[in-house]
């Protein structure tokens, strides 16, 4: 093959990944470590990489400490409500008492925040959101980004990081491969920041065909973050906790700022309000710690998302669907009309584009909404990622172990989706959690941590064989049919995709069975996981665009296992809504009020699995009351 | 299909293969103008509409849910930081939007940390980000601590 290999030594912090999380990452890197050398690889271009490529028209997390609206607990204790429970308060206090200064930067850096004119005060659509015209968020974060970093590298998808031979369990940089030029690239690095993102497409999406790309996290999320760190054998929490969004049908435009600020409700085809009708089976499932209306009402404690969404799945089931957002009222006022429509155009153009191609207008006609295939993601009202170090003055020991935001690995940080047990970062949590590992990652190479890393010529070269097989097996393969996709030696990367696909939607709850799995299904399904493993050692890529394709399938596959392994692990259904197991319906607080913990053996490939306790934040007094300006909190 | 290029609108510069997340606008060999290769990895994102000098690429909503008739066109001009929306109904029924890109310059607002003063040893010792704890309150409020908020953490409790 003729790449040549181009091998970037002396890296002090290397990136891989610049979305939200990394592009935080590259620019506080630099103030930390003024003299180091800073590289960011990427496998598509900063300017528009990630889930941010087309915009946001909201921030989701701001505390607003300077005007007295939150304070970082409040946050804590919202979030943990709404993940049933279940998160890593370290992680979630540090990130909330750090994004203020994240969000105050970037309306210096010339983000459009919508202001209130009477307040004077950031414009808030719920308790924790604030408004932007946010169509250049990823651009700025990216000047951001390209101003700290000695060198970005556009266009190279990371395949795998590499491991130190000196000591083990340490990292020593990344390997890929450009997707432009087929270059080799090798990235030496004392410290790497993993912020590859979450992972959309490893369900079956519930579009078809061309319309598959429609997916609500976008279809470049490759499952990376996770299928680099798993791989490396670092230690994965929350797995299970894949999440389901109820959006608009078909366009999947989010809902956020229609039920905050435009004040919009849903209601079943009948016209009727549906979801507190759910709500007495659902305490009984649940437990009254987790879903009490009445207390709800009065102290403005949310439902959390899931339950929301238990709520639609149940009501479509027993065919009073579709559920409807009413927008009619709203939409008669023009300036809601307007902040209605450009909530789409600056994040999720595809919902204008369906409105506009079905005459859906949204002021004459309540639109329908719908649930969505699951996916596995860190920030968002989910947490799945690594199990990482908290802060030293914040984590009790089984969460910490020295460097914020290191992984079980030496030298590997996350940031953003990477990151296992902080949900509700979203964007400026992201960006944040990249300025903390930056940090971090700075003081671990001056502190020695990374001297005397040895990386072999053997390491590089298996790797490159083993980055571009499938371009060999395509090569040697092809001529063995006349044409065509069909071949008995090889599936390309869509075939693979296809494959799991319907694995996971079958078998680990996906939409088409009511996100119901079950002990034996899961099992089937990690026998079929170990098939078609073998099956992607023959996955044939017949250009470079496929080669990405094929490693992106890879590293879905291997987080989808890892779900798979968690899923069966926890034996009960803690997230009703986002997936049920069907065997074990109930929330079991006494054997399930902990964290899941897995770690894959890189060599024997075997899974363990364990359980971390939960800690929470506990305040002399509750403090779940809202603040100022505050209101109730609603996705 | 998803984004798809006018033929006689496209020069072949290629800033619509630079741009795409998903790497699927690709320059046809034989026409020498860009196409996009795989509908069903695009995002309808529209980073390569705007990228477009020529204005060159539209998008067709997905075949299995949208029918024909419809048009979301943008212009995305960076000198006045605007980006203007037309949408187009398939009955005809046309709106326009317009919205703010950013509030400086380009390229003007943002410091190079390699130019500012190195932090200090107490500032690396501390739990303080750059800018901190100025900019989390934007006065000299502290960073928050457990102890502030009256808290610890304690294992398994429920509330
Ligand atoms: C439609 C939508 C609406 C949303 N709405 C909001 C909102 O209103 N407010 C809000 O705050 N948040 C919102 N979010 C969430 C927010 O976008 C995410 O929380 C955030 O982007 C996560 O940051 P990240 O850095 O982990 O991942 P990303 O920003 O996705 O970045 C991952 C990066 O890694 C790169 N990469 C992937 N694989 C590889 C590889 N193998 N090699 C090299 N590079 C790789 C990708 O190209 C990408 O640049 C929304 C998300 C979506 C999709
Ligand atoms: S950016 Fe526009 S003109 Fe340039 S190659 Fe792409 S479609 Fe053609
Ligand atoms: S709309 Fe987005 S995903 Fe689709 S081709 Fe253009 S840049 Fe790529």
């Amino acid at each position: 093959m003729g790449t040549k290999t181009i091998v970037e030594e002396g890296i002090d912090v290397l990136v891989v990944g610049a979305g939200l999380g990394g592009t935080g990452a590259a620019w506080e890197a630099r103030f930390w470590g003024q003299k180091k050398k800073i590289v960011i690889a990427e496998k598509a271009n900063i300017d528009r990489s990630g889930a941010v490529a087309q915009g946001l028209y909201a921030i989701n997390c701001y505390m607003g400490t300077r005007w007295g609206e939150n304070n970082p607990e409040d946050h804590v204790q919202y979030a943990r409500i709404d993940l049933m429970g279940l998160v890593r308060e370290d992680l979630l206090f540090d990130m909330a008492r750090h994004v203020d200064s994240t969000v105050h930067q970037f309306e210096e850096w010339g983000l459009p925040i919508m202001k209130d004119p009477k307040t004077g005060r950031y414009l808030r659509e719920g308790r924790w959101q604030i408004m932007i015209h946010g169509e250049s968020y990823k651009p700025i974060v990216a000047e951001a980004a390209k101003k700290s970093a000695d060198k970005v590298f556009n266009r190279i998808c990371v395949t795998h990081l590499l491991m130190d031979e000196s000591k083990p369990n340490r990292v020593a940089g990344a390997v890929g491969f450009n997707v432009r030029t087929g270059n080799y690239h090798v990235f030496k690095s004392k410290a790497v920041i993993c912020g590859a993102g979450g992972a959309s497409n490893i369900f079956k999406p519930r579009s078809t065909g061309e319309g598959a790309g429609r997916t609500w996290y976008a279809p470049w999320s490759s499952a990376s973050a996770y299928g680099l760190m798993i791989n490396a054998g670092a230690k994965m929490t929350q797995m299970e906790n894949r999440i389901v969004l109820a959006r608009f049908k078909d366009g999947y435009g989010p809902v956020g700022a229609y039920f905050l600020h435009l004040k919009t409700y849903t209601q079943n085809a009948l016209g009727e309000e549906y979801e507190s009708k759910w709500f007495p089976a659902l305490q009984k499932m649940v437990g009254k710690e987790y879903l009490d209306p009445e207390v709800s009402h009065l102290t403005h404690r949310p439902i959390p998302t899931c339950l929301r969404n238990h709520c639609i799945i149940q009501e479509v089931a027993a065919g009073r669907g579709p559920i409807h957002m009413v927008t009619m009222h709203a939409f008669q006022d023009p300036h809601l009309e307007e902040v209605g429509w450009e909530n789409f155009l600056g994040m999720t153009v595809g919902q204008a584009v369906l409105w506009a191609a079905t005459d859906v207008d949204p002021k004459n006609e309540n639109p329908e909404l719908t649930t969505s295939e699951p996916y596995v993601m860190g920030s968002h009202a989910t947490c799945s990622g690594a199990w990482c170090s908290g802060p030293e003055d914040v984590s009790p020991p089984e969460y910490f172990w020295g460097y914020n935001r290191m992984t079980t690995i030496e030298g590997l940080f996350g940031a953003g989706d990477a990151v296992g047990g902080t949900p509700h970062a979203f964007s400026s949590g992201s960006f944040t959690e990249g300025r903390l590992a930056a940090k971090a990652a700075c003081k671990y190479i001056d502190d020695g941590k990374a001297e005397g890393i040895v990386v072999s010529a053997a390491q590089i070269e298996r790797r490159r064989k083993e980055i571009y097989k499938p371009l060999e097996h395509y090569r040697i393969y092809r001529n063995a049919v006349v044409a065509g996709s069909v071949n008995p030696h090889y599936i390309n990367p869509q075939q693979g995709l296809d494959r799991l696909q319907k694995l996971m939607d079958e078998y680990c709850g996906g939409y088409t069975v009511g996100y119901m799995t079950n002990e034996k299904l899961l099992n089937i399904c990690l026998k079929k996981l170990k098939i078609m493993e073998e099956d992607l050692e023959s996955v044939a890529a017949k250009d470079l665009h496929e080669l990405l394709r094929a490693w992106e399938l890879k590293h879905r596959h291997r987080a989808a296992e890892c779900v798979t392994q968690h899923t069966l692990f926890r034996k009960e259904t803690r997230w009703p809504g986002y997936y049920y197991r069907g065997d074990v319906m109930k929330v079991d607080d006494e054997n399930w009020h902990v964290l899941t913990v897995s770690r894959r053996d890189p060599e024997t490939g075997e899974y363990t699995m364990e359980k971390a306790p939960c800690y929470h934040l506990v305040a002399d007094t509750e403090v779940t009351e809202p603040k100022a300006e505050a209101r109730v909190e609603h996705h | 299909m998803p984004t798809f290029v006018y033929m006689t609108r496209c020069d072949g510069c290629g800033h619509c293969v630079d741009i795409c997340p998903s790497d699927i606008m690709h320059i046809d060999e034989t026409y020498r103008r860009a196409y996009n290769i795989e509908p069903n990895m695009c995002w309808e994102c529209y980073s390569c509409v705007k990228a477009c000098p020529q204005h060159a690429i539209d998008v067709r909503g997905y075949a299995d849910f949208a029918p024909l008739g419809h048009s979301v066109r943008v212009d995305r001009d960076e000198q006045k930081g605007t980006i203007a929306w037309r949408i187009k109904f398939r009955d005809g029924t046309e709106k326009n939007f317009l919205s703010p890109i950013t509030t400086k310059p380009w390229g003007t607002a943002i410091p190079k940390l390699a130019e500012v003063p190195a932090p200090s040893n107490e500032q690396r010792d501390s739990q303080l980000l750059y800018n901190e704890p100025k900019w989390i309150r934007m006065d000299d409020g502290a960073l928050r601590t457990l102890k502030d908020a009256g808290l610890k953490l304690k294992k398994g409790v429920y509330y």
